[in-house]
């Protein structure tokens, strides 16, 4: 008797040592460990596969594998045990005391250059994990985009509060933009003839390329926003999901750029780091817009108009300005988007892909970075595990969302704040 | 010359006459109370001088500039600053977060700074958010820094407003009803606190009020409205004795 209630006892102060041991560990910690497992996957991923039977390496932590050959499920366990798991826990526990020294001595550093870092040692180790197959290239990729379309949608459906409808159009210009810039200025192809610049300089050019694709889709907004400001709620809805279809439509008629059959042969400059640039850029950029005090006022106009005008707010323009931002990121993701699957068409920007970022936005949190982040990556994650389910994947992702908005109707993460120098201080309490 | 001059300013609300000929002339560093019945239309007046609804006749003069037809933020940028009746707080933002914002005006750095966190955008918001704090602890709400605005006692909320109002830096401060609701305790510290915005911040006051001890001891002039209409102006002791106002406020007295 007296023995079981003081292994009730012992049991949850161990898992709370444990979890007090891994709350220790600084984001430098993690990221040293996420490499460390990268690297151990790089160097015995390929003969552990072989030994556990496994037909090849698993691309995506086993899920496809364990769907197709049930068979396998205790393998595709053991391989990320070995490979994931066991280094990750190991090696951030062993060094968090050392991880943590230099994670102060990296915040005595300016914050840009101590966040440059951090960032260099996650590209490296998104870079070695995507460097074993192309499909995980392609993955993250996409997942990086879903990111800044998550967070751009974010800003108008979460910090201004307006439910807009119109990202997929907003992206269909972009993606035009950005594709007719450099397939008539760097490409020989059969659409535009001859290229007019030498296509040495493609690569250099490509931000611009992308910038203007972001101008069209923020010319886009300005139309839709002009009615519709003059109405709330379920009003810009409607207008919105009206000009998706209109920029659907209006695509699919119009010959020189290929009409339903889309345009294709774009150059593959959207390589992994520029889609890793574009979508730091991204985050910071809207991460900086919303944490100002012109960010603030977007959320004051979304709570009560009336007082946010009295307080001196410029509410139109305000609104305007986070529509525009908003939709210029959409453009981005658009440009990024059509160079990296080298080929688009109207149907690509329908209903399905509104259905996507929305569940992306509201899965992860409205009115906060990390939920745009955290709810682009999971859902892209989940809908890739998830394919070898075909068409039933389409059963359990909305299951998935409306319990979340069963039980948190504002998403996983809302409302928080997203403050990089929290994130990277060194975590250990002095004792 | 008054620091905000209203004259002759009448309104419909389609068939509906809500305010007539209504005048004001509010000098430097007064304090005037505005009371009367329920429905009378004294938020409405403070409505029309702030630009939330237009006069359909009438002008307002803010210095001697009129603000008719111009937009709410840029009357409230232009120096006046108000409270609501049932308080217009915006529920997701903390204490903190109301007070930076209304700086709002008072900001240069545009659009740039804000997407890109130039130098100039860092020490404006710096120096905003001490004047946040200056403010905060004025109206004894800095320890609610960090709370959304929602958890806060009704009293503190109050005084959230008038801190978000006093930070757009007004030249008149209008009050809509700023006892409302509350307790005794609280009351008093009201008073103590509008008495130090009027001395610290040396705005004029304009306020609408029920709790008729409150505006006495405060105001020095009170103008009472009935059914949008002034039916008497004067010092608190002429007011507490006019026979117009005690037959609005009690009844006329009937002789069977």
């Amino acid at each position: 008797m007296e023995a079981t209630e003081l292994q009730a006892q012992a049991l949850p102060s161990r898992t709370r040592r444990i979890r007090a041991a891994f709350a220790q560990v600084p984001a430098l910690g993690w990221l040293a460990g996420i490499l460390c497992t990268v690297l151990i996957e790089h160097l015995w991923g390929d003969p552990l596969s072989y030994q556990l039977y496994l037909p090849k390496l698993p691309v995506l932590f086993g899920c496809l594998i364990m769907f197709k050959q049930p068979v396998l499920i205790p393998s595709v366990l053991a391989y990320v045990a070995l490979i994931y798991a066991i280094p990750i826990a190991a090696v951030t526990l062993l060094t968090r005391r050392l991880a943590n020294a230099v994670a102060s001595q990296l915040s005595r550093l300016p914050l840009w250059l101590s966040g440059l870092i951090h960032l260099g040692l996650l590209y490296l180790a998104l870079y070695y994990w995507a460097d074993l197959s192309d499909y995980r290239e392609l993955v993250l990729k996409l997942t990086m985009i879903a990111v800044i379309l998550t967070l751009s949608i974010n800003l108008i459906n979460g910090y201004m509060g307006e439910f807009s409808c119109s990202h997929p159009g907003f992206m269909a210009l972009g993606a035009y933009g950005a594709s007719i810039v450099t397939l008539l200025l760097f490409t020989n192809d059969r659409m535009f003839g001859e290229a007019l610049l030498p296509e040495a300089l493609g690569p250099w050019c490509f931000p611009l390329a992308l910038i203007i694709g972001g101008f069209v889709a923020s010319a886009g907004a300005l139309i839709v926003a002009i009615p519709s400001f003059r109405t709330r709620g379920d009003y810009l809805a409607i207008i919105s999901l009206a000009f998706m279809f209109i920029v659907k439509s209006l695509i699919e008629n119009v010959e020189w750029v290929g009409g339903p059959r889309g345009m294709s042969s774009q150059p593959n400059w959207s390589t992994l780091p520029v889609v890793f640039s574009w979508m730091v850029i991204c985050i910071w950029v809207i991460n900086n817009f919303v944490r100002s005090i012109y960010g603030k006022a977007l959320n004051a106009v979304r709570d009560n108009e009336i007082a946010a005008d009295a307080m001196t707010v410029d509410t139109r323009k305000t609104k305007m300005v986070a529509f525009l931002l908003g939709a210029f990121w959409a453009g981005v993701a658009g440009g990024l988007f059509a160079h990296v699957m080298r080929f688009v068409n109207p149907g690509t920007f329908g209903i399905q892909r509104l259905a996507e970022i929305l569940a992306m936005v509201y899965f992860g949190g409205l009115n906060s970075v990390v939920g745009s982040i955290f709810g682009a990556v999971s859902i892209n994650l989940i809908s890739e595990m998830l394919r070898p389910l075909e068409i039933y994947k389409w059963i359990v992702i909305p299951l998935i969302l409306i319990l979340v908005m069963i039980y948190r109707p504002t998403g996983l993460i809302s409302f928080r704040e997203f403050d990089v120098r929290k994130i990277l201080q060194p975590k250990q309490q002095k004792d | 010359m008054p620091l905000l001059r209203v004259a002759d300013m009448t309104h419909y609300f389609g068939g509906l006459r809500a305010v007539h000929q209504f005048n004001l002339s509010l000098e430097p560093g007064e304090i005037r109370g505005l009371i009367g019945p329920n429905g009378a239309g004294k938020t409405t007046i403070f409505n029309l001088i702030t630009g939330i609804h237009i006069p359909t006749k009438g002008t307002v003069e803010l210095e001697g500039r009129s603000l008719i037809g111009h937009k709410p933020h840029e009357i409230a940028a232009g120096g006046l600053g108000r409270t609501f009746q049932n308080l217009l707080l915006w529920r997701h933002m903390t204490v903190m977060e109301h007070v930076k914002m209304a700086h709002y005006a008072q900001l240069s750095y545009g659009l740039f700074g804000a997407l890109f966190g130039t130098p100039r955008r860092n020490a404006e918001e710096r120096q905003v958010a001490e004047n946040t704090l200056r403010l905060m602890e004025m109206f004894d709400v800095a320890k609610y820094a960090d709370w959304l605005v929602g958890n806060l006692p009704y009293g503190a909320q109050r005084r959230v407003e008038m801190a978000r109002a006093m930070a757009t830096k007004p030249k008149v401060l209008f009050l809509d009803e700023p006892t409302a609701g509350m307790t005794p305790e609280e009351l008093v510290q009201m008073i103590a606190i509008i008495r130090q915005v009027h001395r610290d911040f040396g705005v004029a006051i304009f306020l609408i009020e029920h709790r008729l001890k409150f505006v006495m001891e405060l105001c020095q002039r009170i103008q009472t409205l009935v059914f949008g209409e002034i039916i008497a102006e004067g010092t608190p002791e002429e007011i507490q004795n006019n026979p117009k106002v005690i037959e609005a406020y009690l009844g006329k007295e009937e002789i069977h």
